[in-house]
């Protein structure tokens, strides 16, 4: 198990930077997940750990070792792909065995760590098959138990769950999370889904445009955003952003809200109309229009009764308002109290150096 | 179980007339191969009723060189086709999997050679061969097909590792093969309807390539086209032997054919992604 450090990592394809000067921390045992909107540089820095891109520039250190330049193989990481890539004339036996066997481990022994892998992950029963004749999810097992046989130092997944339904999803996040911690093992994990970023993660590293915007637990990056970006793109339903007057009352360009913090309350601040109501169930989402034209989303019990037009009153503890500068940075919160944001102040963060 | 439409049965009624006129003068030369050479040439021609006879096969085999040539044929046609394959699969693989801003030019490039017709080079050519010892030598003649054949089987395995899907050979990769065995154990297994295609079709041109035969090739090295295009000599043109050579000389091209079909029509798809 290791620890991989990136040092100015930068990657140009033509005129495209896909990752600019990254500086990174992957620490040793835990599970890091790089997350980012489409065309961010998540996919093109992980195939630079794992080798199947040059770097142009700066150091890769595998537990301490640059490696920047060396092959894949030689790296010792292991890799599970978006499509599961799978050998289609192969059957589960020989996927699984693959590695082992192009460097020459004694057939004993590959089919010793081929049976143990494949009863880890409940394949024993579909070892004789071929790809084309498992499910979707059985597939994906493959593919993960392909990365575990050859007792990699850390595992690089690709978007691995995107081809699987909702359900199996769900079902594999937790799979994969269980196995990572019961091995020790150190992952990195490349997604879009800040839902699976929240829920997988030790670490989250927020990126756009090939650069690094956050790096850090996941409640920490939920509540403590460093810019507008990253409070924008973590969480689900959206923050919402208010400008004009709602922002100049805190003194700020743009101030920030989660759903979860706004409330209906009789005579809030925010007189609205609602739009539009979203059930879920166990909560509702109210989407309602300001009177000035902003437009906000609150969480609320579903067993607060309104309906589509109704007028209402919303308000925001001043506590939980992010507040940002013109440029979208997060400016520190003026003295007001953080009573629910009760982080603490010492959290590291991997970017600090 | 079909049900036929007007339409239906109108198009397969082109389809048979369509077949049977592209087929017409194989299956004219079949019948003819089993006339006397008295009857191959009567007018208006007899078809069906007439005295079957084997006497043209007979005559033909005996004449010796049909074994020789049938040997030349083997060697020339397999060694070319195996050639152009250790070549074009590595081509391809580099142009498929690793391109560059050249590739595509160097695939025009490539083509572009199939544009000039072989006669534009005869002569030097020939003198070339002449001077190197290469006239009338199976080698000579494989050479010339290999470098002739190679654009299409570059094109043709390029189109086809296309349809392989990058990060399975990226996975191989992940997992330690060599490139050697990335395209021997998992690139080529996967590409077999290809590559069994791309060979049947190489070996096909280079087995009915007359043009450099015959003008390469005397004795020696001549080849089934030589052998058949001989039978049309000073002498005069003995049609009903003419066809029986024909047939032996594209027999074994059909059985190639006919056990290398399942791979042939094999569909690419196998599951692998998603």
């Amino acid at each position: 198990m290791s620890e991989i450090v990136l040092e100015g990592v930068s990657k140009r394809f033509a005129d495209h930077v896909a990752s600019d000067a990254i500086d990174l921390v992957i620490p040793d045992g835990k599970f890091t997940v790089l997350v980012g909107p489409s065309g961010c540089g998540k996919t093109t820095l992980l195939r630079l750990i794992a080798g199947l891109e040059d770097v142009d520039e700066g150091r890769l250190l595998i537990d301490g070792v640059d490696m920047a330049h060396t092959a894949p193989v030689a790296r010792g990481l292991a890799m599970v792909f978006q499509s599961y890539a799978l050998y289609p004339h192969m059957s589960v036996r020989r996927n699984l065995g693959f590695a082992l066997m192009v460097n020459r481990t004694p057939k004993a022994e590959i089919a010793r760590r081929v049976e143990q892998v494949a009863k880890m992950l409940d394949l024993d029963k579909l070892l004789d098959r071929k790809p084309a004749a498992l499910s979707g999810g059985q597939r994906q097992r493959v593919a993960i138990g392909r990365a575990l046989v050859r007792q990699p130092k850390a595992f690089l997944f690709d978007e691995p769950l995107s081809n699987l339904d909702a359900s199996l999803r769900t079902q594999m996040r937790f799979e994969i999370r269980r196995l990572q911690q019961e091995l020790g093992i150190t992952a990195v994990y490349v997604t879009h889904d800040q839902g699976e970023a929240m829920t997988m993660a030790d670490n989250i590293v927020v990126l756009r445009a090939g650069r690094i915007e956050q790096v850090g637990a996941p409640l920490e990056v939920y509540r403590r955003p460093v810019n507008r970006f990253v409070a924008g793109f973590i969480g689900s339903p959206k923050m919402n952003f208010l400008n004009g007057r709602h922002a100049e009352r805190y003194d700020a360009a743009t101030i920030g809200i989660r759903p979860e913090h706004l409330g209906v309350v009789a005579g809030g601040s925010m007189p609205c109309t609602v739009r539009t109501i979203e059930h879920l169930g166990s909560e509702a989402l109210i989407h309602a229009e300001v009177d000035d034209g902003s437009k906000l989303i609150a969480r609320v019990s579903e067993n607060l009764h309104v309906v589509v037009g109704q007028r209402i009153e919303i308000d925001v503890d001043p506590a939980c308002v992010h507040r940002f500068d013109a440029d979208g940075k997060t400016l520190p919160n003026n003295g007001v109290s953080q009573t629910n944001l009760a982080v603490s102040d010492n959290i590291t963060s991997l970017n600090t150096k | 179980m079909y049900r036929t439409s007007p339409a239906s049965a109108a198009l397969r009624i082109v389809t048979w007339v369509l077949a049977l006129a592209i087929a017409a003068p194989l299956l004219w030369a079949l019948l003819a191969s089993f006339k006397s050479e008295l009857e191959a040439i009567a007018s208006p021609p007899r078809f069906l009723f007439f005295d079957w006879t084997l006497d043209n096969y007979r005559a033909v085999l005996e004449s010796g060189d049909y074994l020789h040539s049938l040997r030349n044929s083997l060697i020339i046609a397999g060694g070319s086709s195996l050639l152009v394959m250790a070549l074009a699969v590595p081509a391809a693989w580099a142009m498929a999997f690793a391109p560059t801003q050249h590739t595509r030019g160097i695939l025009l490039w490539m083509l572009s050679t199939k544009m000039l017709p072989a006669v534009g080079v005869l002569i030097p050519i020939f003198l070339f061969y002449r001077d190197w010892g290469l006239l009338d030598t199976q080698l000579g003649v494989i050479l010339l097909l290999t470098t002739g054949n190679l654009p299409i089987a570059v094109w043709m395995l390029y189109a086809n590792f296309n349809e392989v899907p990058g990060e399975i050979l990226e996975a191989a990769r992940m997992d330690g093969a060599s490139i050697v065995q990335e395209v021997l154990r998992v690139l080529a297994p996967m590409a077999l309807p290809g590559l069994a295609s791309t060979f049947f079709l190489i070996f096909t041109l280079a087995w009915n390539e007359s043009f450099w035969s015959l003008n390469v090739t005397t004795t020696d090295a001549a080849p089934l086209t030589a052998f058949v295009a001989a039978f049309s000599n000073p002498e005069g043109l003995f049609w009903a032997r003419l066809s029986a050579a024909s047939m032996l000389s594209i027999a074994p091209v059909l059985i190639i054919g006919w056990l290398c079909q399942r791979q042939l029509v094999r569909g690419l798809t196998f599951g692998a992604v998603k």
